[in-house]
Protein backbone atom coordinates (compact mmCIF):
# COMPACT_ATOMS: atom_id res chain seq x y z
CA UNK A 1 0.00 0.00 0.00
CA UNK A 2 1.22 3.30 -0.96
CA UNK A 3 1.44 6.67 1.04
CA UNK A 4 -1.08 8.22 -1.06
CA UNK A 5 -3.60 5.02 -0.40
CA UNK A 6 -3.36 4.99 3.00
CA UNK A 7 -4.27 8.72 3.85
CA UNK A 8 -7.12 8.84 1.16
CA UNK A 9 -9.27 8.24 3.55
CA UNK A 10 -8.98 11.82 4.99
CA UNK A 11 -10.51 13.28 1.58
CA UNK A 12 -13.84 11.68 2.29
CA UNK A 13 -15.79 14.05 4.33
CA UNK A 14 -14.90 17.12 2.08
CA UNK A 15 -15.76 15.45 -1.05
CA UNK A 16 -19.02 14.06 0.47
CA UNK A 17 -19.94 17.36 2.15
CA UNK A 18 -19.15 19.25 -1.11
CA UNK A 19 -21.05 16.21 -3.24
CA UNK A 20 -24.39 16.32 -1.32
CA UNK A 21 -24.68 20.09 -0.31
CA UNK A 22 -23.05 21.82 -3.27
CA UNK A 23 -22.60 19.77 -6.60
CA UNK A 24 -26.21 18.05 -5.85
CA UNK A 25 -27.71 21.14 -4.80
CA UNK A 26 -26.78 22.96 -8.38
CA UNK A 27 -27.31 19.83 -10.45
CA UNK A 28 -30.93 20.37 -8.74
CA UNK A 29 -31.08 24.23 -10.32
CA UNK A 30 -29.97 22.58 -13.59
CA UNK A 31 -32.60 19.93 -13.51
CA UNK A 32 -35.72 23.20 -12.52
CA UNK A 33 -34.43 24.89 -15.63
CA UNK A 34 -35.20 22.43 -18.14
CA UNK A 35 -38.48 20.44 -16.39
CA UNK A 36 -40.88 23.12 -15.31
CA UNK A 37 -43.48 24.30 -16.27
CA UNK A 38 -43.06 21.15 -18.40
CA UNK A 39 -39.46 19.59 -19.98
CA UNK A 40 -37.94 21.89 -22.52
CA UNK A 41 -36.01 25.01 -22.98
CA UNK A 42 -39.12 27.12 -22.68
CA UNK A 43 -37.24 29.11 -19.70
CA UNK A 44 -33.75 29.79 -21.63
CA UNK A 45 -36.18 30.95 -24.76
CA UNK A 46 -38.01 33.08 -22.27
CA UNK A 47 -34.59 34.85 -21.45
CA UNK A 48 -33.17 35.42 -24.72
CA UNK A 49 -36.32 36.77 -26.34
CA UNK A 50 -38.31 38.77 -23.52
CA UNK A 51 -36.34 42.59 -23.64
CA UNK A 52 -36.26 42.65 -19.64
CA UNK A 53 -34.37 40.15 -19.65
CA UNK A 54 -32.00 40.92 -22.52
CA UNK A 55 -31.81 43.98 -21.14
CA UNK A 56 -30.41 42.76 -17.42
CA UNK A 57 -27.76 40.45 -19.42
CA UNK A 58 -26.23 43.22 -21.54
CA UNK A 59 -26.14 45.45 -18.11
CA UNK A 60 -24.88 42.59 -16.74
CA UNK A 61 -22.02 42.62 -19.21
CA UNK A 62 -21.82 46.24 -19.84
CA UNK A 63 -21.17 46.98 -15.94
CA UNK A 64 -18.48 43.83 -16.22
CA UNK A 65 -16.69 45.46 -19.13
CA UNK A 66 -16.50 48.92 -17.94
CA UNK A 67 -15.53 47.61 -14.28
CA UNK A 68 -12.74 45.11 -16.01
CA UNK A 69 -11.52 48.50 -18.41
CA UNK A 70 -11.93 50.80 -15.12
CA UNK A 71 -9.22 48.33 -13.21
CA UNK A 72 -6.94 48.35 -16.04
CA UNK A 73 -6.65 51.87 -16.09
CA UNK A 74 -6.89 52.42 -12.78
CA UNK A 75 -4.89 49.21 -11.54
CA UNK A 76 -1.43 49.71 -14.01
CA UNK A 77 -0.02 52.63 -13.07
CA UNK A 78 -0.63 51.28 -9.33
CA UNK A 79 0.84 48.49 -9.79
CA UNK A 80 3.97 49.81 -11.38
CA UNK A 81 4.15 52.43 -8.64
CA UNK A 82 4.42 49.12 -5.90
CA UNK A 83 7.11 48.00 -8.18
CA UNK A 84 9.20 51.02 -8.47
CA UNK A 85 8.43 51.86 -4.57
CA UNK A 86 10.26 51.67 -1.72
CA UNK A 87 9.84 48.87 0.36
CA UNK A 88 8.21 50.26 3.37
CA UNK A 89 5.62 52.19 1.01
CA UNK A 90 5.06 48.68 -0.95
CA UNK A 91 4.22 47.19 1.98
CA UNK A 92 1.66 50.00 2.56
CA UNK A 93 0.27 49.64 -0.43
CA UNK A 94 0.13 45.94 -0.76
CA UNK A 95 -1.76 46.32 2.75
CA UNK A 96 -4.26 49.11 1.46
CA UNK A 97 -5.27 47.26 -1.51
CA UNK A 98 -5.60 43.90 -0.16
CA UNK A 99 -8.25 45.62 2.55
CA UNK A 100 -11.23 44.49 0.49
CA UNK A 101 -10.48 40.93 0.42
CA UNK A 102 -10.64 41.33 4.27
CA UNK A 103 -13.91 43.15 4.70
CA UNK A 104 -17.02 42.94 4.02
CA UNK A 105 -18.56 44.48 0.60
CA UNK A 106 -21.69 45.13 2.83
CA UNK A 107 -19.56 47.36 5.38
CA UNK A 108 -17.78 49.29 1.95
CA UNK A 109 -20.74 49.79 0.03
CA UNK A 110 -22.33 51.45 2.79
CA UNK A 111 -19.52 53.64 3.49
CA UNK A 112 -19.87 54.71 -0.37
CA UNK A 113 -23.87 55.30 0.21
CA UNK A 114 -22.91 57.83 3.16
CA UNK A 115 -19.83 59.55 1.33
CA UNK A 116 -22.38 59.77 -2.10
CA UNK A 117 -25.72 60.55 -1.14
CA UNK A 118 -27.80 63.54 -1.68
CA UNK A 119 -27.19 64.13 2.06
CA UNK A 120 -23.97 62.62 1.96
CA UNK A 121 -20.58 64.00 2.38
CA UNK A 122 -19.49 64.99 -1.06
CA UNK A 123 -22.64 67.22 -1.52
CA UNK A 124 -22.20 68.43 1.80
CA UNK A 125 -19.39 69.75 1.05
CA UNK A 126 -19.79 70.79 -2.57
CA UNK A 127 -23.04 72.77 -1.40
CA UNK A 128 -21.08 74.18 1.79
CA UNK A 129 -18.56 75.98 -0.10
CA UNK A 130 -20.98 77.03 -2.47
CA UNK A 131 -19.90 75.10 -5.27
CA UNK A 132 -23.40 73.66 -6.58
CA UNK A 133 -26.80 75.26 -5.28
CA UNK A 134 -28.82 71.53 -5.67
CA UNK A 135 -26.93 68.42 -4.68
CA UNK A 136 -25.89 65.76 -7.79
CA UNK A 137 -26.75 62.42 -7.81
CA UNK A 138 -23.33 60.62 -8.09
CA UNK A 139 -25.11 57.17 -6.60
CA UNK A 140 -28.15 54.72 -7.35
CA UNK A 141 -26.56 55.24 -11.04
CA UNK A 142 -24.30 53.46 -13.31
CA UNK A 143 -21.78 56.01 -11.44
CA UNK A 144 -21.94 54.78 -7.65
CA UNK A 145 -21.98 51.00 -8.80
CA UNK A 146 -18.59 51.63 -11.04
CA UNK A 147 -17.11 53.42 -8.22
CA UNK A 148 -18.29 50.59 -5.66
CA UNK A 149 -17.28 47.45 -8.11
CA UNK A 150 -13.86 48.98 -9.23
CA UNK A 151 -12.49 49.04 -5.29
CA UNK A 152 -13.48 45.76 -4.86
CA UNK A 153 -11.87 44.11 -7.84
CA UNK A 154 -9.04 46.20 -8.02
CA UNK A 155 -7.16 43.52 -6.43
CA UNK A 156 -7.80 41.19 -8.20
CA UNK A 157 -5.99 43.39 -10.95
CA UNK A 158 -2.92 45.09 -9.20
CA UNK A 159 -1.51 41.34 -8.02
CA UNK A 160 -1.31 39.57 -11.39
CA UNK A 161 -0.16 43.18 -12.99
CA UNK A 162 2.52 43.39 -10.09
CA UNK A 163 3.70 40.21 -10.55
CA UNK A 164 4.55 40.58 -13.97
CA UNK A 165 5.57 43.63 -13.76
CA UNK A 166 8.39 42.76 -11.01
CA UNK A 167 9.97 40.61 -13.18
CA UNK A 168 10.65 42.84 -16.20
CA UNK A 169 13.99 43.76 -16.83
CA UNK A 170 14.23 47.74 -17.11
CA UNK A 171 17.09 47.54 -19.27
CA UNK A 172 14.76 46.57 -22.12
CA UNK A 173 12.79 49.97 -22.40
CA UNK A 174 16.22 51.81 -21.65
CA UNK A 175 17.69 50.04 -24.84
CA UNK A 176 14.55 51.19 -26.64
CA UNK A 177 14.67 54.74 -25.32
CA UNK A 178 18.38 54.62 -26.11
CA UNK A 179 18.30 52.85 -29.84
CA UNK A 180 15.99 56.35 -30.34
CA UNK A 181 12.19 55.56 -29.82
CA UNK A 182 10.48 57.78 -27.92
CA UNK A 183 9.31 57.15 -24.64
CA UNK A 184 5.78 56.79 -25.55
CA UNK A 185 6.85 54.40 -28.16
CA UNK A 186 9.22 52.78 -25.99
CA UNK A 187 5.86 52.15 -23.73
CA UNK A 188 3.73 50.65 -26.19
CA UNK A 189 6.46 48.80 -28.50
CA UNK A 190 8.22 46.86 -25.21
CA UNK A 191 6.91 47.65 -22.14
CA UNK A 192 3.10 47.01 -22.60
CA UNK A 193 3.59 43.35 -24.62
CA UNK A 194 5.66 42.44 -21.53
CA UNK A 195 2.82 43.29 -19.13
CA UNK A 196 0.23 41.80 -21.73
CA UNK A 197 -0.15 38.24 -19.45
CA UNK A 198 -0.83 40.04 -16.38
CA UNK A 199 -3.31 42.15 -17.83
CA UNK A 200 -4.89 39.15 -20.00
CA UNK A 201 -5.27 37.73 -16.05
CA UNK A 202 -6.13 40.18 -14.17
CA UNK A 203 -9.04 41.45 -16.75
CA UNK A 204 -10.17 38.11 -16.87
CA UNK A 205 -10.60 37.45 -13.26
CA UNK A 206 -12.13 40.96 -12.69
CA UNK A 207 -14.99 40.56 -15.77
CA UNK A 208 -15.67 36.81 -14.25
CA UNK A 209 -16.14 37.70 -10.53
CA UNK A 210 -17.84 41.26 -11.86
CA UNK A 211 -20.42 39.17 -13.74
CA UNK A 212 -22.04 37.70 -10.99
CA UNK A 213 -22.06 40.16 -8.31
CA UNK A 214 -24.88 41.04 -6.48
CA UNK A 215 -24.63 43.14 -3.35
CA UNK A 216 -22.89 46.53 -4.75
CA UNK A 217 -25.01 47.06 -7.72
CA UNK A 218 -28.13 46.32 -5.43
CA UNK A 219 -26.54 48.85 -2.87
CA UNK A 220 -25.84 51.61 -5.32
CA UNK A 221 -27.40 51.13 -8.91
CA UNK A 222 -30.40 52.78 -9.50
CA UNK A 223 -33.12 50.82 -11.71
CA UNK A 224 -31.64 50.78 -14.82
CA UNK A 225 -28.59 48.93 -13.50
CA UNK A 226 -29.83 45.61 -12.27
CA UNK A 227 -27.42 42.55 -13.04
CA UNK A 228 -28.39 38.61 -13.80
CA UNK A 229 -27.37 38.30 -9.70
CA UNK A 230 -30.23 40.61 -8.51
CA UNK A 231 -32.90 39.42 -11.03
CA UNK A 232 -32.42 35.51 -9.71
CA UNK A 233 -32.24 36.94 -5.92
CA UNK A 234 -35.71 38.80 -7.02
CA UNK A 235 -37.76 36.14 -9.42
CA UNK A 236 -36.94 33.48 -6.19
CA UNK A 237 -37.48 36.06 -2.85
CA UNK A 238 -40.23 37.85 -4.73
CA UNK A 239 -42.05 35.78 -7.21
CA UNK A 240 -40.70 32.02 -5.90
CA UNK A 241 -40.41 31.69 -9.75
CA UNK A 242 -37.70 29.07 -9.70
CA UNK A 243 -37.96 27.59 -13.08
CA UNK A 244 -36.53 31.10 -14.53
CA UNK A 245 -34.09 31.87 -11.48
CA UNK A 246 -32.67 28.59 -11.88
CA UNK A 247 -32.45 29.34 -15.91
CA UNK A 248 -30.74 32.50 -15.03
CA UNK A 249 -28.30 31.11 -12.65
CA UNK A 250 -27.48 28.49 -15.30
CA UNK A 251 -26.80 30.90 -17.97
CA UNK A 252 -24.63 32.91 -15.28
CA UNK A 253 -22.71 29.42 -14.48
CA UNK A 254 -22.09 28.39 -18.24
CA UNK A 255 -20.92 31.68 -19.38
CA UNK A 256 -18.41 32.11 -16.13
CA UNK A 257 -16.98 28.49 -16.74
CA UNK A 258 -16.53 29.29 -20.69
CA UNK A 259 -14.33 32.33 -19.51
CA UNK A 260 -12.64 30.22 -17.56
CA UNK A 261 -12.19 27.65 -20.02
CA UNK A 262 -11.10 30.27 -22.09
CA UNK A 263 -7.87 31.42 -19.45
CA UNK A 264 -7.11 28.07 -18.88
CA UNK A 265 -6.52 27.41 -22.50
CA UNK A 266 -4.56 31.12 -23.49
CA UNK A 267 -2.32 30.34 -20.36
CA UNK A 268 -1.65 26.67 -21.61
CA UNK A 269 -0.96 27.96 -24.94
CA UNK A 270 1.37 30.34 -23.67
CA UNK A 271 3.60 28.07 -21.78
CA UNK A 272 3.62 25.43 -24.83
CA UNK A 273 5.15 28.11 -26.69
CA UNK A 274 7.91 28.99 -23.96
CA UNK B 1 10.13 67.42 -17.81
CA UNK B 2 9.38 64.16 -19.28
CA UNK B 3 12.85 62.55 -19.00
CA UNK B 4 12.90 64.14 -15.20
CA UNK B 5 13.55 61.97 -12.20
CA UNK B 6 10.96 64.14 -10.58
CA UNK B 7 8.33 64.16 -12.54
CA UNK B 8 8.12 60.41 -12.54
CA UNK B 9 8.87 60.35 -8.59
CA UNK B 10 5.74 62.96 -8.29
CA UNK B 11 3.30 61.38 -10.69
CA UNK B 12 3.97 57.96 -8.41
CA UNK B 13 3.50 60.00 -5.33
CA UNK B 14 0.26 60.96 -6.08
CA UNK B 15 -0.99 57.74 -7.47
CA UNK B 16 0.18 56.31 -3.96
CA UNK B 17 -1.90 58.62 -2.41
CA UNK B 18 -4.72 58.78 -4.49
CA UNK B 19 -5.20 55.19 -4.01
CA UNK B 20 -4.71 55.32 -0.41
CA UNK B 21 -7.65 57.52 -0.43
CA UNK B 22 -10.00 55.67 -2.33
CA UNK B 23 -9.00 52.39 -0.87
CA UNK B 24 -9.23 53.59 2.90
CA UNK B 25 -11.51 56.40 3.39
CA UNK B 26 -14.92 55.36 3.24
CA UNK B 27 -14.12 53.32 6.42
CA UNK B 28 -12.29 55.59 7.89
CA UNK B 29 -15.04 57.82 7.57
CA UNK B 30 -17.69 55.10 8.60
CA UNK B 31 -15.49 54.72 11.83
CA UNK B 32 -15.56 58.12 12.36
CA UNK B 33 -19.13 58.28 12.17
CA UNK B 34 -19.53 55.38 14.38
CA UNK B 35 -18.63 57.65 17.05
CA UNK B 36 -20.40 60.95 16.40
CA UNK B 37 -22.40 63.13 18.81
CA UNK B 38 -25.12 63.83 16.20
CA UNK B 39 -28.22 62.22 15.60
CA UNK B 40 -27.70 61.27 12.12
CA UNK B 41 -25.20 60.76 9.42
CA UNK B 42 -22.91 63.78 9.22
CA UNK B 43 -19.13 64.19 8.55
CA UNK B 44 -17.38 65.70 10.42
CA UNK B 45 -19.10 65.15 13.64
CA UNK B 46 -20.26 67.70 15.29
CA UNK B 47 -18.54 65.77 18.77
CA UNK B 48 -17.93 62.78 19.82
CA UNK B 49 -19.74 60.16 21.81
CA UNK B 50 -20.28 56.48 22.87
CA UNK B 51 -23.85 56.59 21.77
CA UNK B 52 -24.58 54.39 18.81
CA UNK B 53 -22.32 51.58 20.59
CA UNK B 54 -24.35 52.03 23.66
CA UNK B 55 -27.32 51.69 21.61
CA UNK B 56 -26.61 48.66 19.76
CA UNK B 57 -25.10 46.76 22.80
CA UNK B 58 -28.51 47.36 24.18
CA UNK B 59 -30.88 46.94 21.43
CA UNK B 60 -31.76 43.21 21.39
CA UNK B 61 -32.35 42.82 17.37
CA UNK B 62 -28.35 43.93 16.96
CA UNK B 63 -26.95 41.59 20.15
CA UNK B 64 -28.81 38.59 18.71
CA UNK B 65 -27.74 38.88 15.00
CA UNK B 66 -24.29 39.39 16.26
CA UNK B 67 -24.52 36.24 18.88
CA UNK B 68 -26.26 34.27 15.84
CA UNK B 69 -23.22 35.39 13.69
CA UNK B 70 -20.96 34.04 15.88
CA UNK B 71 -22.70 30.66 16.63
CA UNK B 72 -22.32 29.93 12.83
CA UNK B 73 -19.17 31.55 12.59
CA UNK B 74 -17.08 29.45 14.89
CA UNK B 75 -18.57 25.55 14.38
CA UNK B 76 -18.10 26.71 10.45
CA UNK B 77 -14.63 27.84 10.70
CA UNK B 78 -13.16 24.89 12.71
CA UNK B 79 -15.46 22.20 10.50
CA UNK B 80 -13.82 23.95 7.40
CA UNK B 81 -10.46 24.01 8.85
CA UNK B 82 -10.66 20.01 9.83
CA UNK B 83 -11.76 19.28 6.62
CA UNK B 84 -9.83 21.42 4.67
CA UNK B 85 -6.51 20.72 6.25
CA UNK B 86 -7.14 16.61 5.91
CA UNK B 87 -8.38 17.29 2.37
CA UNK B 88 -5.14 18.89 1.86
CA UNK B 89 -2.66 16.08 3.25
CA UNK B 90 -4.54 13.49 1.13
CA UNK B 91 -4.35 15.61 -1.90
CA UNK B 92 -0.80 16.27 -1.38
CA UNK B 93 0.22 12.64 -1.21
CA UNK B 94 -2.05 11.24 -4.24
CA UNK B 95 -0.16 10.62 -7.11
CA UNK B 96 -2.98 9.91 -9.24
CA UNK B 97 -4.52 12.38 -11.90
CA UNK B 98 -7.84 11.89 -10.06
CA UNK B 99 -6.09 14.28 -7.53
CA UNK B 100 -6.94 17.24 -9.93
CA UNK B 101 -10.37 16.22 -10.23
CA UNK B 102 -11.21 16.22 -7.06
CA UNK B 103 -9.13 19.56 -6.14
CA UNK B 104 -11.11 21.31 -8.79
CA UNK B 105 -14.22 20.00 -7.07
CA UNK B 106 -13.50 21.05 -3.76
CA UNK B 107 -12.39 24.25 -4.60
CA UNK B 108 -15.60 24.63 -6.82
CA UNK B 109 -17.63 26.80 -4.39
CA UNK B 110 -14.73 29.56 -4.59
CA UNK B 111 -15.01 29.89 -8.54
CA UNK B 112 -18.88 29.40 -8.91
CA UNK B 113 -20.67 32.67 -8.26
CA UNK B 114 -22.05 32.60 -5.04
CA UNK B 115 -25.47 33.83 -6.17
CA UNK B 116 -25.74 30.65 -7.77
CA UNK B 117 -24.41 28.32 -5.00
CA UNK B 118 -27.15 30.65 -2.38
CA UNK B 119 -29.96 29.97 -5.37
CA UNK B 120 -29.11 25.77 -5.41
CA UNK B 121 -28.46 25.55 -1.64
CA UNK B 122 -31.73 27.26 -0.57
CA UNK B 123 -33.66 25.31 -2.94
CA UNK B 124 -32.27 22.14 -1.37
CA UNK B 125 -32.29 23.22 2.12
CA UNK B 126 -36.03 24.20 1.87
CA UNK B 127 -36.74 20.14 0.63
CA UNK B 128 -34.74 18.75 3.81
CA UNK B 129 -35.95 21.45 6.28
CA UNK B 130 -32.97 23.22 6.94
CA UNK B 131 -33.85 26.11 6.01
CA UNK B 132 -34.31 28.98 8.51
CA UNK B 133 -32.26 26.78 11.03
CA UNK B 134 -28.69 27.15 12.23
CA UNK B 135 -27.19 23.99 11.15
CA UNK B 136 -28.35 25.16 7.19
CA UNK B 137 -26.66 27.99 7.86
CA UNK B 138 -23.28 26.65 9.19
CA UNK B 139 -23.57 24.01 6.61
CA UNK B 140 -23.86 26.27 3.50
CA UNK B 141 -20.77 28.27 5.67
CA UNK B 142 -18.72 25.48 5.79
CA UNK B 143 -18.50 25.08 1.74
CA UNK B 144 -18.26 28.54 1.01
CA UNK B 145 -15.15 28.38 3.35
CA UNK B 146 -13.39 24.91 2.87
CA UNK B 147 -11.85 26.19 -0.48
CA UNK B 148 -9.99 28.78 1.40
CA UNK B 149 -8.55 26.54 3.78
CA UNK B 150 -7.51 23.53 1.20
CA UNK B 151 -5.80 26.47 -1.18
CA UNK B 152 -3.87 28.15 1.80
CA UNK B 153 -2.99 24.82 3.80
CA UNK B 154 -2.18 23.51 -0.15
CA UNK B 155 -0.07 25.96 -0.56
CA UNK B 156 2.11 25.24 2.26
CA UNK B 157 1.83 21.57 2.28
CA UNK B 158 3.20 22.06 -1.94
CA UNK B 159 6.77 23.40 -0.09
CA UNK B 160 6.75 20.93 2.96
CA UNK B 161 9.64 18.60 2.97
CA UNK B 162 7.90 14.98 3.25
CA UNK B 163 11.46 13.38 4.32
CA UNK B 164 10.76 15.11 7.70
CA UNK B 165 7.93 13.21 8.15
CA UNK B 166 9.26 9.99 6.52
CA UNK B 167 12.09 10.24 9.07
CA UNK B 168 9.81 10.32 12.35
CA UNK B 169 7.59 7.19 10.50
CA UNK B 170 11.18 5.03 9.80
CA UNK B 171 12.35 6.59 13.60
CA UNK B 172 9.04 4.19 14.34
CA UNK B 173 6.39 7.01 15.20
CA UNK B 174 2.96 5.36 13.94
CA UNK B 175 1.09 7.65 11.38
CA UNK B 176 -1.04 9.71 14.08
CA UNK B 177 2.25 10.63 16.26
CA UNK B 178 4.18 11.67 12.84
CA UNK B 179 1.34 13.78 11.83
CA UNK B 180 1.01 15.19 15.34
CA UNK B 181 4.36 16.24 16.48
CA UNK B 182 5.81 16.65 13.07
CA UNK B 183 3.43 17.31 9.99
CA UNK B 184 1.01 19.70 11.79
CA UNK B 185 3.68 22.45 13.90
CA UNK B 186 5.49 22.75 10.47
CA UNK B 187 1.89 23.57 8.61
CA UNK B 188 0.40 25.13 11.86
CA UNK B 189 0.59 28.70 10.50
CA UNK B 190 -0.77 28.05 7.09
CA UNK B 191 -3.69 26.28 9.23
CA UNK B 192 -4.23 29.09 11.77
CA UNK B 193 -4.64 31.43 8.24
CA UNK B 194 -7.12 29.49 6.88
CA UNK B 195 -9.18 29.30 9.88
CA UNK B 196 -8.93 33.11 10.06
CA UNK B 197 -10.06 33.47 6.52
CA UNK B 198 -12.54 31.17 6.91
CA UNK B 199 -13.77 33.11 10.55
CA UNK B 200 -13.62 36.50 8.17
CA UNK B 201 -15.39 35.18 5.17
CA UNK B 202 -18.35 33.30 7.06
CA UNK B 203 -18.46 36.35 9.67
CA UNK B 204 -19.09 38.92 6.96
CA UNK B 205 -21.51 36.54 4.29
CA UNK B 206 -24.54 38.03 3.26
CA UNK B 207 -25.76 36.25 -0.21
CA UNK B 208 -26.00 32.94 1.12
CA UNK B 209 -27.28 33.97 4.55
CA UNK B 210 -29.70 36.37 2.86
CA UNK B 211 -31.26 33.25 1.21
CA UNK B 212 -31.54 30.63 4.02
CA UNK B 213 -32.11 32.89 7.01
CA UNK B 214 -35.30 33.86 9.00
CA UNK B 215 -36.08 36.54 11.08
CA UNK B 216 -35.90 34.01 13.92
CA UNK B 217 -32.36 32.61 13.02
CA UNK B 218 -30.34 35.76 11.30
CA UNK B 219 -27.05 36.70 10.93
CA UNK B 220 -26.06 40.18 11.67
CA UNK B 221 -24.75 40.94 8.09
CA UNK B 222 -28.53 40.27 7.08
CA UNK B 223 -29.95 42.41 9.80
CA UNK B 224 -27.58 45.24 8.46
CA UNK B 225 -28.99 44.95 5.19
CA UNK B 226 -31.88 45.40 5.63
CA UNK B 227 -31.43 48.47 7.46
CA UNK B 228 -29.31 49.76 5.21
CA UNK B 229 -32.22 49.65 2.69
CA UNK B 230 -34.50 51.62 5.25
CA UNK B 231 -33.72 54.67 6.90
CA UNK B 232 -30.42 54.54 8.08
CA UNK B 233 -28.99 56.27 11.43
CA UNK B 234 -24.94 55.95 12.97
CA UNK B 235 -25.49 52.61 14.47
CA UNK B 236 -25.14 51.10 11.30
CA UNK B 237 -21.40 53.03 11.43
CA UNK B 238 -21.15 51.31 14.44
CA UNK B 239 -22.16 47.82 13.33
CA UNK B 240 -20.13 48.50 10.24
CA UNK B 241 -17.32 49.52 12.26
CA UNK B 242 -17.22 46.05 14.19
CA UNK B 243 -17.45 44.04 11.36
CA UNK B 244 -14.24 45.95 10.10
CA UNK B 245 -12.50 45.63 13.00
CA UNK B 246 -12.97 41.65 13.40
CA UNK B 247 -11.48 41.80 9.74
CA UNK B 248 -8.60 44.22 10.54
CA UNK B 249 -8.01 42.02 14.03
CA UNK B 250 -7.80 38.72 11.95
CA UNK B 251 -5.38 39.96 8.89
CA UNK B 252 -3.31 41.25 11.91
CA UNK B 253 -3.38 37.76 13.91
CA UNK B 254 -2.23 36.44 10.26
CA UNK B 255 0.48 38.47 9.93
CA UNK B 256 1.77 37.74 13.11
CA UNK B 257 1.05 33.93 12.61
CA UNK B 258 3.11 34.46 9.26
CA UNK B 259 5.80 36.81 10.53
CA UNK B 260 6.46 34.20 13.55
CA UNK B 261 7.20 31.09 10.80
CA UNK B 262 9.65 33.06 9.06
CA UNK B 263 7.91 33.45 6.16
CA UNK B 264 7.26 36.68 4.72
CA UNK B 265 3.66 38.23 4.42
CA UNK B 266 2.61 36.55 0.96
CA UNK B 267 0.55 38.76 -1.88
Amino acid sequence: MTAGNRTLWLLIPAVLLIGVCFLYPVSWLLQRSVSEPVWGLQNYITIFSKSIYLGVLWNTIAIAGATTILCALIGFPVAYSMVHARPWIRKLLIFVVLIPFWTSILVRSFAWLVILQRGGIINDILVGIGMIAEPLDIVYNRFGVLLGMVQVLLPFMVFPLYSVMARIDGSFFRAATNLGATPIRAFFRVYLPLCLPGLGTGAMLVFIIALGYFITPALLGGRGDTMIAQLIFERIDEFGDWPLASALAIVLLIGTGLLFAIIKGVSKLRRGRI
Amino acid sequence: MFYSAKFWGGLRGIINVMLVVYMLAPLVIIFVISFSSALYLTFPPPGLSLQWYEKMFSNPTWTRTLVTSLKIMVPAAIAATVLGTAAALALSRMESKWALAVRAVLMAPLVVPVIITAAAIFGVFRIWGLYGSLWGLILAHVILTLPYVLSTVSANLAVFDKRLEDAAANCGAPPWIAFRRVTLPLISPSVMSGMLFAMVISFDELVVSLFLSTPRVRPVTVQMWSNIKGDTDPTIAAIATVLFLFSLLALLADGIARRRSGREPGL
